[in-house]
């Protein structure tokens, strides 16, 4: 904190910092994962697919090679598992993913190991195992592609997809 | 570049022996030589050691009624050039004339060009309407005819004509089989590159002739050709159940491999192409290597760990295996039994190693290696020692072997942009090629020698 705090009265780092915030693009932003970040809150219907998206937050990240359950990512899984015994009908599908600094498939076993540490998780906070089912797309479907860890961090994910008949 | 018995050519032709052949072998050629070659000397290109000169060839237009011959040469020169064994010589260059590819050629001009070997040869449309494809290859400084085939074939095939007669010349002045005549299958990619759209392709080793062989409806990874059928195996995402297939080229029809409970992934035919070996994704994020007997469907699994398990590939005799595991924490390649017995850790440099594939020769592992923020693309022997980085970048991933174990295809990415492009290497690490396809490419696989 005393660090940023002189880092930031430095003139220089300032406009440095300004200058790489407007350079920088779109795609290098964290992905949005609540409704605050979507400025949606209150439009979606409770119980809604855009509800757990939105105001729940559908997705979690992992560590580089890890697919430890950050703490970070224990508050969103705790979230989405109070959701997900509200609503009990929805049928859900944990996807693993993995950045694209690994091979093909290894990183299509990494995207099931997540998966399988994601369900896991949901199912220690009371949704039932049975009603998750998991799948791995590896590095296959990035949601941004840059040659550096702003991007790689947003692609290594576990993400929890509702389908069947909910509402 | 060698020349046997006549080392006063030139100092480079140094008198050289086939090392690769036994003894006893080696006498009988030499009597062979003497006795229909007397004081004549042979070509041959010693590509045993590490860096070769390439040889100096002058590859003549067929002669043809039309652009098909000069088509035909086109696609030899340009096939023993991508070797880095010969240097086609410029055509503006060619002092003789050849009006008669049957009559022995005016060694002088050629010589005096520096072109130690000479292809000449004819192309005619037989009655049937089939091509008569006809070659000759010449040792201009012994002055002597080295090799002379003839080939008949439909006139749409003319590019594998020109690839036969490529690997003929190769294997006569190597002394090691060529891998012209060959296909490629890999994945095709287009779209954005959030979301890519894969097909699985297929096209000459010169990415010449792509085919498309599925739509792009389903997401299809890690084709791997039968060595002993127009077979391939691949996964594929189809129906939300990403699964082990099989594809035969030749029908269109496709299989499911197994029915296990869960994702199949990485898939590799035995040598003899009676199994696929492959990895089981399990509930439980462990993954395992099994293999199918594609005629009693029986599964076998071959390991057992709570740890990632991929990669596997057979050794050429099929009695062990090579794989990835990260049972010790990063990815790194082991070796066991064909039967899953006896595990040992072979690769144990720094980062991390994966898809390994054993060589067709049998004497090699290749690799992708991870480290210090670069993939690498390297070969190591089969205990694991005498690793050799063969080329390094941003991305480089999944190496496949040409049939004669000298040359590897992989994919390369550019930095940040996931666009993958094919390119081979050598195994002296020094002839790095890119393949021109029509889109983005990625998971090459090679044939064998086509039959």
């Amino acid at each position: 904190m005393r660090r940023f705090e002189m880092i930031a009265r430095s003139p220089v780092f300032v406009a440095l910092f300004l200058s790489l915030a407007i350079a920088g693009c779109a795609s290098k932003k964290n992905m949005p994962n609540s409704a605050g970040d979507l400025g949606l809150a209150g439009s979606a219907k409770p119980g809604s697919t855009q509800d757990f998206t939105v105001n729940v937050g559908d997705r979690i990240f992992f560590d580089v090679d890890s697919s430890v359950i950050r703490a970070d990512a224990q508050q969103t899984l705790a979230k989405q598992a109070q959701w997900l015994q509200r609503y009990p009908n929805y049928a859900i599908t944990v996807e693993g993913h993995a950045d694209e600094r690994g091979t093909r498939e290894y990183n299509l076993a990494l995207g099931q190991r997540r998966a399988a540490a994601t369900r896991n998780y949901l199912a220690s906070q009371g949704v039932p195992a049975a009603r998750i089912k998991t799948l791995s797309y590896g590095n296959e479907r990035p949601v941004a592609v840059c040659d550096s860890e702003s991007c790689w961090s947003q692609n290594r994910r576990a993400i929890t997809v509702l389908g069947g008949a909910g509402s | 570049m060698s020349i046997i018995g006549q080392p006063k050519e030139g100092p480079e032709l140094m008198l050289k022996i086939l090392r690769t052949l036994c003894a006893a072998f080696a006498m009988v050629i030499a009597t062979l030589i003497v006795a229909t070659l007397p004081a004549k000397a042979q070509l041959k290109l010693d590509i045993t050691k590490g860096v070769v000169e390439p040889m100096p060839i002058a590859i003549t237009d067929f002669l043809s009624g039309d652009q098909l011959g000069t088509n035909i040469s086109n696609v030899i020169a340009a096939d023993l050039e991508r070797s880095g064994l010969f240097a086609p010589v410029d055509k503006g260059a060619f002092i003789e004339k050849i009006s008669n590819p049957d009559a022995s050629p005016r060694f002088e001009d050629w010589k005096v060009i520096n072109a130690q070997a000479l292809v000449t040869g004819r192309v005619t449309k037989q009655g049937d309407g089939r091509l008569k494809a006809e070659f000759r290859l010449w040792d201009t400084f012994a002055g002597q005819q080295l090799d002379g085939q003839q080939f008949f074939t439909s006139p749409e095939s003319w590019r594998r004509v020109a690839h036969i007669i490529a690997d003929a010349i190769y294997e006569k002045l190597t002394g090691e089989k060529g891998y012209f005549d060959t296909r490629v299958v890999f994945v095709d990619e287009s779209g954005t590159k959030e979301k890519r759209i894969k097909r699985l392709a297929i096209m000459d080793q010169d990415g010449a002739n792509v085919r498309y062989l599925t739509n792009g409806k389903d997401l299809v990874l890690t084709p791997r050709f039968s060595p002993s059928r127009q077979e391939i195996t691949y996964m594929s995402f189809e129906g939300g159940k990403p699964q082990i297939y099989l594809l035969q080229l030749e029908t269109g029809q496709r299989e499911l491999v197994g029915n296990f409970p869960g994702m199949t992934i990485a898939p590799r035919f035995s040598p003899d192409g009676q199994k696929v070996v492959m990895s089981l994704l399990q509930e439980d994020g462990s993954a395992n290597v099994y293999t199918m007997d594609l005629r009693s469907r029986t599964t076998t699994r071959l390991t057992s760990t709570s740890a990632i398990d991929t990669g596997a590939s057979y050794s050429p005799d099929g009695s062990q295996v090579v794989f990835e595991s990260d049972r010790g924490g990063r990815p790194q390649i082991y070796k066991m039994g064909a039967d899953g017995s006896n595990p040992q850790r072979i690769s144990f440099g720094d980062g991390s190693y994966s898809t390994p594939v054993w060589s067709p020769r049998g004497d090699l592992i290749a690799f992708t290696k991870q480290s210090g923020g670069e993939f690498s693309i390297g070969v190591m022997k089969t205990d694991g020692s005498g690793e050799r980085i063969l080329t390094s970048g941003y991305h480089d991933e999944g190496p496949t072997w040409a049939p004669n174990g000298r040359v590897l295809m992989f994919f390369r990415l550019p930095p940040g942009s996931n666009s993958p492009k094919l390119s081979t290497v050598d195994l002296t690490g020094r002839n790095l090629r890119q393949i021109q396809t029509p889109n983005l490419a990625s998971d090459p696989a090679w044939s064998p020698l086509l039959e």
